[in-house]
């Protein structure tokens, strides 16, 4: 043994999970939903997805170099997971450089100016995502049409059902699974984003309890509506359909559940998921967008310092 | 044109309104505070350094305008001329003291303190001290991870990579003692600050006892007490086998310098004292007279000439580069051979230092 | 199954050692025994230079009530009463002895007969454990007869075993504990009697069904002690979790303590020694080293002296392995690393592990990615991710605040933290700090109360 010996504090163990591991983990949940989105909206697809994560980590990249300074941290998956979530986002009949435009809004005005990776205050695949849609509003509604839904022509179920064009049972339970209906490319897949959120709970990436409750507060939310409305079968569809249509799913598993711009403990994380549940039902129902799940994330992201310093996790031995 | 000159109208009205309330809240919710205290803030550095002992220059300032006796408060960055101003305008008696500075009181370069382990934690002074020995078998030394650099406001600390030790610029230095609270191994001393940046002080802390000292470290005090028996104005002391010099009493004559076995006594600004007798060794004993040099002379300048019987005069350039920076001859065991020589030396030297 | 109710990790358990029988290392002939090997006031030594000792004799006196005694564990001479360089590489006070053969004080019972009857009363139990010097031996080295002298107003309700060993790699208590169940039930019994209780729970994590098994057939036979099978889960053998998960009550931050609620805690092995000292006069001069690591030759458990040089130990192992980087003190979790490997084995060592290769070495941290790991995996419902933080920052206050008084430093933040962050270097650093600034303020108001207080009297005496 002719090193010298190295000595540091205890522990001497340390996690084999890393920061690049876990992102990986998520871009690998999100695959199922790509492959079904690539299913149903065709190869565009896979291009807007290529383009905006290129987008992305060129961004990061350049920025890093020529900007900020610091250690590059594009090897650590998660400009990836900005850019998949991005164009999950996107409708996938945009045009390129719209996304090119949203990728420099998500990585340069919402992750890179706050520090980079963790300092994020809201996530940055929805930042750039408001962005377009407030700047091309009509590139970011115009959806591809898609074959069994002729009665959307083009719509979203959320935007139809928002006009009295449809009624909730509009399309048959299994559509809204599958996701065979027009919509932004990733949040269609309610099935596929499930098995992903399966993943996710497996390799412990992230805990259940804040898409478990933002589903459930809409949920919820929706039965007392539908309460007032005369109940019926509305009583199941109505929560049902909410759940399932829009980027509920997408929203509230990968996007809410960001780790710097949710809070750290578990009790602030359900109080955030309730915040998002109830803002994006009242959004839905009464606002003047149809989908309000984007808006709803970034509202509670403004919170969540407050949460985060009022909110203390379960003391031990403290009743 | 009658809509723009209604805006124009309730744009005016609504700032009056504002005005007046904003004037009634200021008066209702004002808070009494002396005056002076303000001006007293504006005489003080601004610094908010702490070095006084309150969280900021408002603090002190408060304590200055508050307390009947200011003669124990000191602002060490604005110094004797801030305080004497302060006073003034107070009216009351300003503390007197003279300028320091703070100083490593640690020679454990890398080279004279071999690593002996490697710290793979946090690179923190605290961390790492409060662990464990250090990386270098000398429980007193220099840590080397720049808690001081960390703790000065002033950019007057800097790591110096060759020596893995801390350096103070004397220039920059204000004496706040931040430093020295930041150190874990209480190694860094306020001195005081003599003219031109010159100074004489014991580079180590160690009280391990001599044996011990000399085996993790070649630049260590081993208490052997030979410059307390040299110094001719008793500003040495000798406790728990490291020789301590009150930089109160000290004269810069160097002479412990020179009698250093290790090179611990460290010599700032100034050329080391000739080696070699100038006239008749008055004195028989002392003095390791080895190839001249203490090892300890941090001016390299000094090397070649000081086995040249010539006195240098001694007002001499203040060395450019940090002392500790430089390169030091390593330690030969010459030092045990008895030519003893004594360096009976300048008279003159100490009243040019006087000055 | 029971566990702790907060936070937890699941360290990879790495029992290498588990299936090897207790064997005894032949003795030393040079032993350091330092003055300090407990938690309190070091012991005084009570021998000089020169003084000849016997095996199990008293070298070094309690300093005082939160001390222990320290007895020799050969037979020899004081060459050294002085300091000696100490694991952590620091100097602290040692007793040097030269082993010359090995004879045993005379009062000391070495035969192996159990000896289950005791007739001591609660006091005189005390007495004897506290004459054996007999502290912690999980590795907190409290004293024993502290723990056990039950403060006024206070009452034992239930005698909890420390059976659970969940650090990494460390196999002694669980060698203990197959290999001298009986004696650690009788022990059990001593110390219930100690603090007069009815019940007592060993508790055993579900890992070593072994050891559950032997001592559920064994306590059968005593009546009131009960074998508590735990799940798995670090850090359950920290006495809070402990409790925790064995009474389901948890003791409130501190400066509460177990007793609190009702409970005392005693390591297995302690436990083992209590018997030893009660029933058989044995001062605490051995103990169960386990000496392993992934790349040591022979990772086994070896009964050895106090003072031995932990070189000793790795030289029975099978010698130091060739890319050796770190070799810990303890288990992995807790353990404190070494740079002195002829520093002794003393009371509180239960292991030597030996890392190497990559395992030695920290990994580079990155960022702070809020993953909130940290806060799920802490045991005692803390912030790391903030504390660390603060205490970067030097917000003492805010530490303060945020309870970092709390933290027993199992390192459960740190080994789950993604970006490899050193959460607890900067944790440990604020409750040193903070802890210092809680006792300035006490030393601070005391010394203003007994201020007041001889004005006070000054002015009576006036009148």
């Amino acid at each position: 043994m002719a090193n010298k010996l190295i000595v540091a504090p205890a522990p001497h163990v340390q996690s084999d999970r890393s920061t690049a591991l876990i992102m990986r983990d998520v871009v690998i949940a999100l695959i199922p939903a790509l492959a079904v989105s690539t299913y149903v909206f065709g190869a565009d697809v896979l291009f807007v997805t290529a383009v905006s994560v290129l987008a992305c980590v060129l961004f990061e990249y350049l920025i890093q170099k020529f900007m900020v300074g610091g250690p590059l941290t594009i090897n650590n998956w998660s400009a990836v997971v900005t850019g998949v979530l991005l164009a999950f986002n996107l409708p996938a009949s945009i045009p390129w450089w719209i996304v090119v435009i949203g990728a420099l809004v998500s990585i340069g005005i919402a992750k890179m100016t706050f520090g980079g990776i963790g300092k994020n205050p809201f996530n940055p695949a929805l930042v750039g995502r408001v962005f377009l849609l407030l700047a091309y509003p009509v590139q970011m509604t115009s959806f591809p049409t898609v074959e069994g839904c002729d009665a959307l022509s083009g719509a979203t179920m959320l935007a139809a059902v928002k006009q009295g064009a449809v009624g909730f049972d509009a399309l048959g339970i299994r559509n809204l699974l599958i996701g065979t209906m027009p919509g932004s490319m990733g949040e269609v897949a309610a099935l596929a984003l499930l098995l992903g959120f399966v993943y996710l709970l497996w390799r412990k990436v992230i805990t259940w309890h804040i898409p478990v409750t933002i589903l459930g507060t809409m949920a919820v939310f929706a039965f007392l509506v539908a309460m007032t409305r005369g109940g019926g079968a509305l009583l199941w569809q109505m929560p049902l359909f909410h759940v399932l249509a829009g980027g509920a799913l997408l929203g509230s598993i990968y996007m809410a559940t960001d780790y710097s711009s949710s809070p750290m403990t578990v009790k602030g994380g359900v109080i955030f998921a309730f915040g998002i549940g109830v803002i994006t039902m009242l959004i839905r129902l009464w606002g003047a967008y149809p989908e309000g799940m984007s808006f709803a994330i970034l509202i509670m992201n403004s919170v969540v310092p407050l949460i985060n310093k009022y909110v203390k996790p379960k003391r031990f031995g403290v009743k | 044109m009658e809509v723009l000159f209604y805006t124009i109208l309730t744009l005016c009205a609504l700032g009056v309104l504002a005005a007046v309330i904003l004037y009634f809240v200021a008066q209702k919710f004002r808070v009494e505070e002396d005056p002076r205290i303000d001006e007293v803030e504006k005489m003080l550095p601004g610094a908010n350094c702490g070095g006084c002992g309150f969280a900021g220059c408002h603090g002190m300032a408060d304590a200055l305008v508050k307390n009947d006796d200011i003669s124990s408060l000191f602002c060490p960055v604005g110094g004797g001329e801030c305080m004497k101003a302060v006073a003034k305008y107070l009216g009351k008696a300003a503390a007197e003291k003279e300028p320091q500075v703070a100083t490593v009181r640690c020679g454990g370069t890398c080279e004279k303190r071999p690593r002996t382990s490697q710290f793979d934690g946090t690179k923190s002074c605290a961390v790492a001290s409060a662990l464990y020995v250090g990386e270098t078998d000398c429980a007193f030394g220099c840590v080397g991870y720049g808690d001081c650099v960390e703790a000065c406001n002033f950019d007057a600390l800097h790591m110096n990579p060759e020596t893995g030790m801390p350096a103070v610029d004397p220039d920059k230095c204000v004496a706040c003692g931040a430093c020295v609270s930041a150190c874990p191994k209480h190694i860094i001393e306020l001195r005081k600050k003599f003219p031109k940046n010159r100074a004489v002080y014991v580079g180590c802390v160690s009280k391990d006892k001599g044996a011990v000292v000399m085996k993790a470290c070649k630049a260590g005090c081993i208490g052997c007490g030979k410059c307390v028996k040299t110094c001719p104005f008793g500003a040495i002391t000798l406790i728990d086998n490291v020789a301590w010099i009150d930089s109160s009493k000290c004269k810069l004559c160097r002479k412990c310098v020179n009698e250093c076995p290790t090179g611990a006594i460290k010599l700032v600004g100034m050329d080391p004292l000739p080696k070699t007798p100038k006239v008749a060794p008055a004195k028989p004993a002392a003095a390791a007279a080895k190839p001249a040099t203490a090892t300890a002379t941090p001016a390299p300048v000094a090397a070649k000439p000081s086995a040249a019987p010539v006195e240098k005069p001694v007002a001499a350039k203040p060395a450019a580069e940090k002392p500790a920076t430089s390169e030091e001859k390593p330690q030969t065991p010459v030092q045990e051979t008895p030519a003893k020589e004594a360096p009976k030396a300048a008279p003159a030297a100490e009243k040019t230092e006087e000055k | 199954m029971r566990t702790f109710p907060i936070g937890g990790v699941h360290p990879s358990a790495n029992k290498l050692s588990a299936g090897k029988p207790i064997e005894v290392l032949p003795l030393p002939d040079v032993v350091n025994i330092p003055l300090g090997q407990h938690i309190g006031a070091p012991a005084v030594a009570k021998v000089a230079k020169g003084d000849m000792v016997l095996t199990g004799q008293l070298i070094a006196e309690a300093g005082g009530f939160m001390s222990a005694n320290i007895h020799s564990p050969i037979s020899g001479t004081v060459t050294a009463v002085g300091p000696q360089v100490n694991a952590q590489g620091l100097r602290q006070p040692m007793i040097t002895i030269k082993r010359e053969g090995d004879d045993w004080v005379e009062t000391i019972d070495r035969s192996e007969t159990l000896i289950k009857e005791c007739t001591l009363d609660s006091k005189q139990i005390i007495e004897k454990i506290k004459a054996a010097g007999i502290v912690g031996m999980g590795g907190a080295t409290f004293p024993t007869h502290v723990k056990l002298s039950i403060p006024p107003g206070k009452k034992a309700e239930i005698l909890i075993i420390n059976g659970v060993e969940c650090e990494p790699y460390l196999t002694s208590d669980h060698r203990t504990m197959l290999e001298r169940g009986e004696e650690l039930l009788v022990g059990v019994t001593i110390l219930m009697k100690a603090i007069s209780v009815t019940h007592a729970v060993i508790g055993i994590e579900n890992n070593k069904p072994d050891a559950i098994a032997h001592l559920q057939k064994l306590a059968a036979g005593y009546k009131g002690v009960e074998v508590m099978p735990l799940q798995v889960r670090y850090p359950q053998g920290g006495e809070k979790q402990l409790i925790a998960a064995v009474t389901g009550r948890q003791v409130p931050p501190p400066p509460a303590l177990p007793i609190d609620v009702g409970a005392v805690v005693c390591n297995a092995s302690t436990t083992v020694a209590v018997y030893e000292a009660v029933q058989k006069n044995k001062p605490l001069i051995e103990r169960v080293v386990t000496i392993t690591g992934k790349s040591v030759k022979n990772p086994r458990n070896l009964r050895t002296r106090m003072g031995t040089p932990i070189s000793m130990l790795l030289e029975a192992g099978g010698g130091i392995p060739e890319n050796t980087g770190k070799i810990i003190n303890g288990g992995p979790m807790m353990g404190r690393a070494m740079v002195n490997l002829e520093s002794p084995v003393t009371k509180g060592c239960s292991g030597i592990t030996v890392m190497s290769g990559k395992d030695a070495v920290r990994r580079e941290p990155s960022q702070c990615i809020k993953c909130a790991k940290c806060v799920a995996a802490c045991p005692m419902g803390l912030e790391p991710y903030l504390m660390a933080k603060l205490a970067q920052k030097h917000g003492w206050d805010s530490l303060e605040e945020n309870m970092i008084t709390s933290c027993i430093e199992c390192g459960c933040c740190q080994s789950s933290c993604p970006s490899y962050l050193p959460l607890l270097d900067w944790v440990r650093l604020g409750k040193q700090t903070v802890m210092g600034r809680i006792r300035a303020r006490a030393a601070a108001a005391k010394a203003k109360a007994e201020a007041a207080k001889a004005k006070e009297t000054e002015a009576e005496g006036k009148k």
